[in-house]
């Protein structure tokens, strides 16, 4: 789809209506979700209601905003009102939230028009959308491949146009890694930037939700409409919200751009490194002081994490229980047996790792030997973090040690899958800001993106390299072709 | 490494019912990763301060006034079983 800045345009001009433009990404969906399988539920008459209240508002002359009329998808793991919300589990399966998310709030006030729920891994829990309960999503680059995890669903609707932008959430590089895969612009906020109410929790320490976008200037765009206090949620900052696009320059002279050393080694596709390296020297050519950058501790970041992230989940997951809400399972003899059996059924077998693993290293003994150490690691690679943006403004890195894998390629290994958020997992542990924007293809015609993370707060530096160096590249032009 | 039983004792503490099968996988699959986590072992952390947040936000409190919450109705609509304005649940106490 064109992009938000075009489709204003035309909608500021009355060259096109909102349901117009509405009507063309239900299209769009219609003709490749046989294929893409993006999209868990499509909203097609709410988007329409929607769009018919924004043609009215145009007409009746009053001004509207940025993303007023703009379709965009909403992973579903965001709680929408009377509007089903499964987080991609059985467990959810019949959901229907009595209240909506503060971001999701926020958009419908801006005006936008949701087309639709998108596919994820269950609970967020994976890196190729693989452990829905429900469907797999292909990749729009090779439909024989994943779109990487967990938004895959947000990622792959994006690139392949079924709307103009989506929301994602990141816990580990849920938007990041996808991104990459699928050939489009995803960016995980610092952490307390955008609310977290209504997002179901996963890992609350690490969990942010961020913009998908085919451009720079959109992610830019979406991201100032999510940000923003909300007392509703207590780890909420209270930071002003710049207009993010102001900061979209060309020149990158005097940027002081680090390379993480840790990141270019072992397991990494050359194919990948290539690409990247190139990236690096465009920067270069842009005007940008390149650094090389050492984290030591970047590497033990994976363990720390699946240290950290199942505790946290297995404690945000004992609320599934069979009594307020969700599934139950019947003939039930007794509560424990209910709860047992409930959650036996209810979840999949990633979701049920992870709730063993946090339960075995929260358990009485095991606390200090694992918990405790995960978080004193935690603090390790922050330090790595505060001590490299003394002498840098952002950091980049590959985003994903690979492009996207084949479907089923890494099922049956949960260990391999954890190693796949090698590059993005420290990010979220620092609480920091990351994007990944197209840096350009394998050999097979699968993109690939570049990794750049910023200091607490510094979105807009973050950007403004990410657009610098799209601006001066063809990468983000490309479309999948899907027949 | 863990072996079924201790597998079957955390299951039970996640209020997961495993088959016996899942318990023999869950074995061998978490002692695998329960080994990745050994190389954490490499790091001297000893004096090093535990991060909870990152990016921490504390003591936050909003004043106590009465606001109108969701409706009743509706919350209850979600549940699986109920009576009256209750949730029902299956019975607690064996016979």
């Amino acid at each position: 789809m064109a992009s938000i800045r075009t489709l204003h345009q035309q909608l500021v001009k009355k060259e096109r209506s909102a349901i117009e433009i509405t009507q063309e990404a239900l299209e769009r969906i219609q003709a490749v979700e046989p294929q893409l399988h993006s999209f868990l539920q499509v909203t097609a008459d709410h988007a329409l209601a929607q769009a018919k209240q924004v043609d009215d508002r145009i007409a009746a002359g009053e001004d509207i905003g940025w993303l007023t009329g703009i379709p965009i998808g909403i992973k579903d793991n965001l709680c929408t009102q009377g509007i089903r919300t499964t987080c991609a589990s059985r467990i959810l399966e019949n959901f229907v939230p009595p209240y909506e998310s503060t971001v999701t709030a926020k958009l419908a006030e801006a005006g936008m028009v949701m087309v639709g729920k998108t596919n994820m891994d269950e609970f967020a829990m994976g890196g190729s959308t693989e452990t829905s309960a429900f469907q797999l999503t292909a990749n729009p680059w090779n439909t024989s491949r994943v779109p990487g995890g967990s938004s895959g669903g947000s990622a792959a609707a994006v690139a392949a146009g079924e709307c103009t932008v989506s929301l994602g959430s990141d816990t580990g590089g849920s938007i990041r890694q996808p991104a990459s895969f699928c050939g489009i612009v995803g960016m995980k906020p610092t952490y307390g930037l955008v609310s977290r109410y209504g997002l179901v929790a996963f890992a609350s320490s690490l969990d942010q939700i961020g913009p998908f976008a085919r451009s720079v200037e959109d992610a830019a765009i979406l991201l100032g409409a999510i940000a923003g206090y909300d007392p509703k949620d207590s780890t909420s900052l209270k930071v002003a919200v710049p207009d993010y696009t102001r900061f979209l320059t060309p020149d990158l002279k005097g940027k002081k751009v680090g390379v993480i050393r840790e990141t270019f080694g072992e397991g990494l596709d050359p194919e990948v490194e290539k690409v990247v390296q190139q990236a690096i020297a465009q920067l270069k050519a842009l005007g940008a002081e390149i650094r090389e950058i050492s984290c030591p501790r970047f590497r033990y970041g994976i363990a720390a994490y699946y240290i950290i992230a199942p505790s946290e989940a297995s404690a945000n997951l004992a609320r599934y229980d069979g009594v307020k809400y969700g599934a139950r399972v019947a003939n039930a003899d007794n509560l424990l047996e209910m709860y047992k059996r409930t959650r036996a059924e209810g979840f999949g077998a990633e979701v049920k790792r992870r709730i063993m693993i946090g339960t075995y290293v929260l358990s009485a003994g095991y606390y200090d030997a694992y918990y405790l150490k995960a978080q004193k690691v935690r603090t390790l690679i922050k330090q790595d973090f505060e001590q490299a943006f003394e002498q840098v403004d952002v950091l980049v890195s590959p985003t994903a040690p690979t492009t996207a894998f084949e479907l089923g390629g890494k099922t049956t290994d949960p260990l391999s899958m954890y190693l796949v958020d090698l590059m993005t997992i420290p990010v979220n542990l620092a609480g920091l800001p990351g994007l990944s924007v197209p840096c350009g293809f394998d050999s097979q015609g699968l993109p690939i993106g570049l990794q750049i993370i910023g200091n607490v707060l510094r979105e807009d530096q973050v950007l403004q390299v990410a657009y610098a160096y799209e601006q001066a590249t063809e990468w983000h032009k490309q479309d999948p072709q899907l027949t | 490494m863990l072996d079924r039983d201790q597998v079957h004792k955390v299951a039970l503490l996640a209020r997961l019912e495993l088959t016996p099968q899942e318990e023999e996988q869950f074995a061998t699959q978490l002692s695998n990763i329960l080994d990745y986590f050994e190389q954490l072992s490499e790091l001297d952390v000893a004096e090093v301060p535990p991060t909870a947040r990152a990016i921490d936000v504390s003591n936050v409190v909003r004043a106590d006034e009465l606001i109108p919450d969701l409706a009743r109705e509706k919350i209850l609509e979600n549940a699986p079983d109920r009576v009256d304005d209750f949730f029902k649940v299956p019975k607690i106490m064996h016979e």
